[in-house]
């Protein structure tokens, strides 16, 4: 039987990039996928006929280029399409703007307060300063910070260093964005709501937060990092769909010479001696490796996937602490034509951008309110875009695809599971939202697909159907992610490693857990990582 | 819609995103005589980087006189009982010292004392300024002014700006008919009829040469305009783009915001920051005057010896303009940076701005280099020449002040 | 004005609340000559007890549970009246209605401590007083009583939730004990940090140390964190999670699921009272009895306190704090003025944003210091019952906050400036610790409302009467009755405590105490440490570290930094 070098469980971003980091460090890989096919979160799927759906993650943002370059993603065919604006439709019928020229998104905020124009400026400094300040962070291991050995004191100084490089007003702007509410923190450069409301979405995306809960001002900057730097087409659409980015990851796995198998759901890890030697299959089928990378989520993999009694006490029990959260829920629509949306002028580029309907923090925050009730919102907030606006190649032309990620949807309906008609009524929010500011809009469905943390946690295998695979609040982040003194991708197993969103430094498709991981697992084989990229140097 | 768009003129607004460069009041005529369409993005605006030809267009400043659109400028209009105190709290320089009818050049700062702009502060009356910058200040501004029973609005938009340089600028607008212009010293301003309106004429300007700037509401733009070039046209008048009014800015000497030092609230990197003291705006400060913002961290830092930084005046062997280029101390040190240089038609000098570490610069200033990287055909030609501090202004025109101005 | 004028005061504390008898008792102390100036008819802030219907007098801070020990120490409070015994309740009329165990009392609580349960269930025992209690109501009637200090011992829970609180609590003790020592110095400087603050945050990295590894791995892990999640993780009951969940959040504009609201509950524990952390007093004779004392302190060292003086101006030459102005237009020179009111007015109103850097006025105007609790006097004709609760846990604090998650939805409302329409309380009975605030056979009832924010949408005025009938519903449902015992009700919104005690906002803590707003960020960062842009003029208040409650500490630290500054 064989005995393969490194099996992955799951073939998400993360997984495949962990894969192809570590086939093309020499290993001999297997990917291990449930579905019958390949992506995780990020795929493209053709659900009714003629359209192409990201019914997943929808928007390719903060993909570290580092590591695009390494696996030669372009080669294998990624293409990331930049978008082109933005708008928040309000409730009066007209809507802000959001521009990529500087001039244009100063006037576009002088229609409603000529104050807050002349305020951006400051505003995109600070948050810039601090983006600054953390995206080199992204692809370095955190430190642990009880332990004395040198590497780890040597990371702690590198924090204290980088820390202390910071002006004095950097720093307590430093603890104001990791402590402070996006909204809070909005307040004191901006006055008009919708202006908030504008900038508070980052705060709260995939998170189980309402934008004035303090911590979400950091979250803001976990969207915002990708910009960091120019990096062109920091924020868009990937052609052919977010399953672009996972087929570009396996084409090149492949092309290094790893095995991907799907329609293969791991049941559980195969543990003896506190070590892992490979994965059972379900079905029994054993699979030997000499050793095991799980890309699920922190507690899938610890509470579902290996035996209790293989682990410590306290770190199952931080596990079970660990706080992934179902808060939103993604509706996915195929229409026969373009929406129209009157308070938008035809040719404005908004269009081809992110659309959202929720104009003040109030609306926003009460949103969040009916998700701790136990509810899913009853006016929500969405992030809704049309890529076919730009991305020809999911619909036939005339043809749309439409995606609306929802916020929020609980993981239960008030203590209890989602049914078929909960998860329809959850539907009607959201079209009747749309509607409101598309008149039409219905006539124009042609199909639908509604996914509640359910249909997420079931069929992408993310807990509760967290986009993140963890909450990002203070205490999630860094050294405390996903758990204290587990924080370095690996786990109380001899030879079994995460290297999911659940590890630093978190969701989105970033890719830099995966990569993380396989730097770390590299290091314990004493295999070289001159393959790997370094980070970009921020100067 | 149509009804509700002009009822709101929020909706009416909307349609800016098709326009992403906005014409300036004097749009029709600068395109008209925009041969080269050179244009430039200016806060927004389309701006000419030249017109027409940016030798000649220098030269126009220097032998004849040069009209140059200035509207773009970020203009704020600051009224009420204490615009005074107002003023004086928010700017480096005494106020009280500026009289009706008076302009001076001032700067202004942070807590921290790093300068957030430097512009022109117009004394229109007792109770009434303007202030002209190059970077937006209107937050700043309106929180500077918690405390003050004064009012600030922000006028780019409704006020058109043109500036009138060169030796013969004083016999063009003397030619429009501008009565009692020649009572105006240097950084005095009057009104003038026009129109049916009123035109605000300053003797300033950003060349070292005779010079007038003019402010008048956006619908006399035009005829303005075209008030000054009929009149103007034998005495020489041209239209100019930046290009050539920055060569002459240079040769007098004077910075420009976010070329020569970066304005603070624009540093992504805080060591980028400036104390006046540290881009030779030292001069406006004045201790005895009151609170003014940043005081107490500029005058800590005079007395802690904070400072580490100096703008200087460099003339450079040679005649290869030394432009983004290091300078050295004995070659190898690295001690500061050139931020605009040009060979000066005018002194025929190799000149340069630079920004030195203290104390290079200041106590230490023999043994001075600039290593230039003179692009020719594809290939950098290394030089390391030798340089001098000198003072500036690089030229220094006795027109520029002399009363009656002259009628050339 | 004569030139002795000029010299005849070495400071002069603005504002007679706690905190500025404390900076000005310990500034006589070292040989000054200090002026206190209050603009009320009597010193002590919200502390000082006033009659609010004839015969019923009341504080509006009700209980002490965090004067610092230092501060008691060096003013020799306990010389000067102070008895930190604590109260024991005197006898009282049965309670009307509730019925249950508390029908009975006793002359001798302490002794129905012993009898009733043997030591240390019943709590600690000091000097013949004890620790209140604090006591979870519920509406069926099964009340969870927290005794000693801050529960040492838990009755009305089930073994394994004692167990579970046993060993919380030791968590939380040990964790707030690592932040305790910056509670009495001024916070490290960000940057440019001297010996004494690098000192000071490597005492605190060495205390996270010694935590061990794995406590120091959770410390770092819940610091930042929300209570609920806390609560969640480590407990069943909903009362005590209700409990705990309410003391994290009261005073502030968090709810308990808010990230960061479990440092409330740290700031509380970071108290102590006698040495007990934790712990909670209504001490003999109430807490006028306090104010009292601290007055006397300062007095007797010679500190001259003028009531009824409202400062209008701190004068300003050249950059220097020379002296104040008063309304009546008399001008009152000093080498230094201490500003023990709150920053806000402090600056923009006394010193005036003109002779201020824009950027700090900025950061001034940016505090957050909108108040969210109301406060409830209640003047009553006999003591109220409250189901199960016994006669002698009636001097403690009895909370009303049936679980995490009514509190969270209490605080729901105030975030969009409306009121609860269920709020969740603390209650005290203060005149059965010193009978003499009410006429004999009455008592009175105060209590801590929450949420009431300040920026009422509808208006106070209009939204006053809906939310007494809100509060008194509440209570209504955990004291049955007590409608029938009500001879007046005052309801003291944060508009109103504003006004009353020119507290802005309303808010106890001078600023929301939330982590942005703490240590070098209080009030504002880069000007934390009691000194002011305007040389000669320091804070002393609880706008500044390390926050409010009746600590002194903050008067305490800047009276120590007002004589490091010559």
């Amino acid at each position: 039987m064989k005995t393969w070098d490194a099996i992955v469980i799951g073939g998400g971003h993360n997984g495949l990039v962990n894969a192809c980091y570590l086939q093309r460090a020499g290993l001999d890989v297997l990917v291990v996928e449930k579905n019958g096919w390949v992506g995780g979160a990020a795929t493209s799927r053709e659900l009714t006929p003629g359209f192409l759906y990201s019914n997943c993650s929808y928007v390719c943002s903060l993909f570290r280029p580092e590591i695009m370059r390494d696996l030669e993603l372009p080669r294998f065919g990624l293409q990331v399409i930049a978008y082109e604006g933005g708008a928040v439709l309000t409730q009066d019928g007209d809507y802000l703007g959001n521009y990529r020229d500087h001039d244009a998104h100063r006037r576009e905020f002088a229609r409603f307060s000529t104050r807050d124009a002349e305020a951006y400026d400051r505003y995109a400094r600070d948050v810039t300063r601090q983006c600054r300040f953390i995206q080199p962070l992204l692809m370095r291991t955190a430190p642990d910070p009880t332990s004395w050995k040198p590497r780890d004191l040597g990371e702690l100084l590198y924090l204290g260093k980088k820390f202390a490089g910071l002006s004095a007003e950097e720093m307590a702007l430093t603890l104001r964005f990791w402590t402070m509410s996006i909204s809070d923190f909005l307040d004191e450069y901006f006055e008009t709501d919708v202006i908030k409301a504008n900038f508070s979405i980052s705060g709260i995306i995939g998170t189980a937060l309402g934008p004035m809960s303090p911590g979400t001002a950091y979250v803001l900057l976990h969207h915002y990092m990708g910009e960091v730097d120019g990096s062109v087409g920091a924020w868009g659409y990937a052609r052919g769909g977010m399953g672009a980015v996972t087929k570009a990851l396996a084409a090149s796995f492949q092309a290094s010479g790893g095995t991907i198998r799907t329609g293969a759901e791991v049941e559980r890890v195969l543990v003896k001696g506190c070590k892992a030697k490979g994965v059972v299959l379900a079905g029994g089928e054993e699979i030997y490796g000499k050793l095991v990378v799980s890309n699920a989520d922190v507690k899938r993999t610890f509470l579902k996937l290996v035996e209790e009694k293989e682990l410590p006490d306290v770190f199952l029990r931080r596990v079970k602490n660990f706080k992934i959260r179902g808060s939103s829920g993604k509706v996915n629509i195929a229409l026969d034509s373009m929406p129209e949306f009157p308070a938008l002028p035809k040719d404005s580029p908004c269009l081809r951008g992110d659309l959202h309907f929720t104009d003040s923090v109030e609306r926003m925050e009460r949103a969040y309110d009916d998700w701790k009730a136990g509810r899913w919102s009853a006016d929500p907030f969405l992030d809704m875009m049309i890529p076919t606006t730009l991305d020809p190649t999911m619909a036939a032309p005339g043809k749309h695809f439409m995606s609306c990620f929802v916020q929020y949807a609980p993981p239960k309906v008030e203590g209890r599971d989602w049914t078929d008609a909960d998860r329809d009524a959850f539907a009607e929010t959201v079209v009747s939202q749309i509607a409101t500011y598309s008149p039409g809009f219905r006539d124009r469905i042609v199909h639908m697909e509604v996914r509640t943390p359910r249909e997420i946690e079931a069929e992408v295998g993310l807990t509760e159907g967290n986009i993140f695979q963890g909450e990002l609040t203070f205490d999630q982040l860094l050294f405390n992610r996903p758990v204290p003194g587990y924080a370095q991708y690996r786990s109380p197993l001899g030879g079994l490693y995460i290297c999911g969103s659940s590890t630093h430094p978190g969701g989105g498709v970033m890719g830099a857990p995966g990569r993380n991981a396989a730097k770390e697992i590299l290091r314990d084989l004493a295999r070289s990582d001159h393959h790997m990229s370094a980070a970009h140097d921020v100067i | 819609m149509n009804q509700a768009l002009v009822a709101n003129p929020r909706l009416a607004a909307q349609s800016h995103f098709r326009t992403l460069r906005l014409g300036t009041p004097f749009q029709p005529r600068l395109d008209a005589l925009a041969k080269t369409t050179d244009w430039y993005n200016w806060a927004g605006y389309r701006a000419p980087h030249s017109l027409w030809d940016e030798e000649l267009e220098y030269f126009a400043i220097r032998s004849q006189c040069a009209l140059f659109d200035i509207s773009p400028m970020t203009k704020y209009r600051i009224e009420g009982p204490e615009a005074e105190a107002f003023c004086n709290k928010v700017t480096l320089r005494d106020v009280t010292k500026l009289k009706p009818g008076r302009v001076h050049y001032t700067a202004w700062c942070d807590d921290e004392g790093f300068v957030l702009d430097d512009g022109t502060l117009f004394r229109l009356s007792r109770t009434r300024f303007r202030l002209c910058s190059q970077e937006r200040h209107l937050p700043w501004l309106l929180d500077s002014a918690i405390g003050f029973d004064v009012a600030i609005e922000e006028e780019t938009e409704a006020v058109a700006g043109l500036a009138l340089q060169g030796p013969t600028a004083f016999a063009c607008l003397r030619a429009a008919g501008f009565a009692g212009l020649e009572k105006l010293k240097v950084f005095d301003l009057a009104e003038f009829p026009h129109e049916g309106g009123t035109v605000t004429i300053s003797r300033t300007g950003f060349t070292g040469d005779l010079g007038y700037e003019l402010f008048a509401e956006r619908k006399l733009a035009l005829s303005l305009w075209d008030r000054l070039m009929q009149a103007g046209e034998p005495h020489g008048i041209r239209a100019i783009g930046y290009t050539a009014l920055n060569r002459a800015r240079l040769e007098a000497g004077l910075i420009v915001a976010n070329a020569d030092f970066v304005t603070a609230e624009h540093a992504v990197r805080s060591n980028r920051t400036r104390m006046p003291d540290e881009i030779g705006l030292g001069f406006m400060i004045d201790p005895a005057k009151g609170h003014f913002n940043g005081r107490r961290a500029i005058l800590e830092a005079r007395a802690k010896k904070r400072l580490r930084h100096v703008l200087v005046g460099l003339e450079i062997d040679g005649n290869v303009p030394a432009e983004h280029a290091i300078v050295y101390h004995r070659k190898n040190r690295e001690v500061g940076l050139v931020s605009a240089a040009m060979w000066s038609p005018m002194a025929k000098k190799n000149i340069a701005i630079a920004s030195l570490d203290l104390p290079y610069g200041d106590t230490v200033t023999d043994d001075l280099w600039v290593e230039i990287y003179a692009m020719r055909e594809l290939k950098y030609e290394r030089l390391m020449k030798r340089t001098k501090v000198v003072p500036r202004p690089f030229i220094k025109l006795d027109r520029r002040t002399a009363n009656p101005p002259a009628d050339f | 004005m004569t030139s002795s004028d000029r010299t005849a005061w070495d400071a002069i504390v603005v504002g007679g609340g706690h905190n500025g008898l404390v900076c000005a008792g310990l500034l006589v102390k070292s040989g000054r000559k200090v002026l206190v100036l209050e603009a009320a008819s009597e010193a002590g802030g919200p502390a000082r007890t006033e009659e609010f219907f004839p015969g019923f007098r009341v504080s509006t801070a009700h209980a002490l549970n965090r004067l610092h020990p230092d501060v008691v120490r060096a003013l020799e409070l306990e010389k000067h009246g102070l008895d930190l015994s604590g109260s024991t309740p005197t006898p009282n009329p049965s309670p009307h209605g509730g019925g249950g165990l508390g029908g009975v009392g006793t002359s001798n609580p302490v002794e129905t401590a012993r009898t009733e349960s043997p030591s240390p269930l019943r709590g600690r025992v000091r000097g013949g007083g004890i620790f209140a209690p604090s006591i979870a109501l519920s509406h069926d009637g099964n009340p969870l009583v927290l005794h000693g200090a801050y529960g040492e011992a838990l009755t009305g829970a089930t073994a394994s939730e004692q167990a579970a609180w046993k060993n919380l609590r030791a968590q939380l003790l040990r964790y707030a004990g690592v932040l305790k020592p910056f509670l009495s110095r001024r916070p490290p400087e960000l940057g440019g940090g001297s010996f004494g603050d690098m000192a000071a945050l490597g005492q605190a990295a060495l205390a996270v140390k010694r935590l061990g590894r794995e406590d120091m791995r959770d410390f770092l892990r819940v610091l930042l964190m929300n209570v609920h999640d806390l609560l969640d993780e480590q407990l069943t009951d909903d009362r005590l999670k209700g409990l705990l969940a309410f003391d994290a959040v009261l005073g502030s504009h968090l709810g308990p699921r808010s990230p960061t609201s479990l440092l409330g509950l740290y700031y509380r524990l970071t108290g102590e009272i006698g040495g007990a952390p934790g712990a909670q007093i209504v001490p003999r004779g109430g807490m006028g009895a306090m104010a009292a004392a601290l007055r006397s302190a300062a007095e007797r060292a010679g500190a001259a306190i003028r009531t009824d003086a409202i400062v209008s101006k701190i004068l300003v030459e050249n950059g220097r704090a020379v002296g104040i102005a008063l309304a009546n237009e008399e001008v009152i020179r000093a080498d230094k003025i201490v500003s023990a009111i709150n920053p806000a007015p402090t600056f923009l109103a006394l010193v005036g944003a003109p002779h201020l850097d824009t950027g700090f006025v900025r950061k001034v105007k940016n505090i957050r210091m909108k108040g969210a609790v109301a406060k409830l006097h209640l003047a009553l004709d006999g003591v109220p019952g409250f189901a199960a609760v016994e006669q002698a846990d009636l001097h403690g604090r009895l909370v009303i906050a049936p679980s995490a998650d009514h509190v969270e939805r209490a605080f729901n409302p105030a975030k969009y400036g409306e009121f609860s329409p269920e709020p969740v309380m603390e209650i005290t009975l203060p005149s059965l610790a010193d009978p003499a605030l009410a006429p004999a056979g009455g008592c009175v009832l105060s209590a801590n409302v929450q949420y009431a924010p300040y920026a009422l949408k509808e208006g106070w005025d209009a939204g006053k009467p809906k939310f007494l009938a809100a509060v008194m519903a509440q209570l209504e449902a955990y004291t049955p009755g007590i409608g029938g015992l009500v001879r007046h009700a005052e309801l003291l919104t944060p508009a109103d405590i504003e006004a009353r005690y020119r507290m802005p906002g309303g808010h106890w803590h001078h600023g929301e105490l939330q982590a942005d707003q703490m240590l070098f960020s209080r009030p504002v960062s880069g000007w934390s440490g009691y000194d002011t842009p305007i040389e000669g003029l320091f804070l002393a208040g609880a706008g500044s570290h390390p926050g409010g409650g009746i600590s002194g500490a903050p008067g305490m630290n800047a009276a120590k930094r007002v004589m490091e500054r010559r």
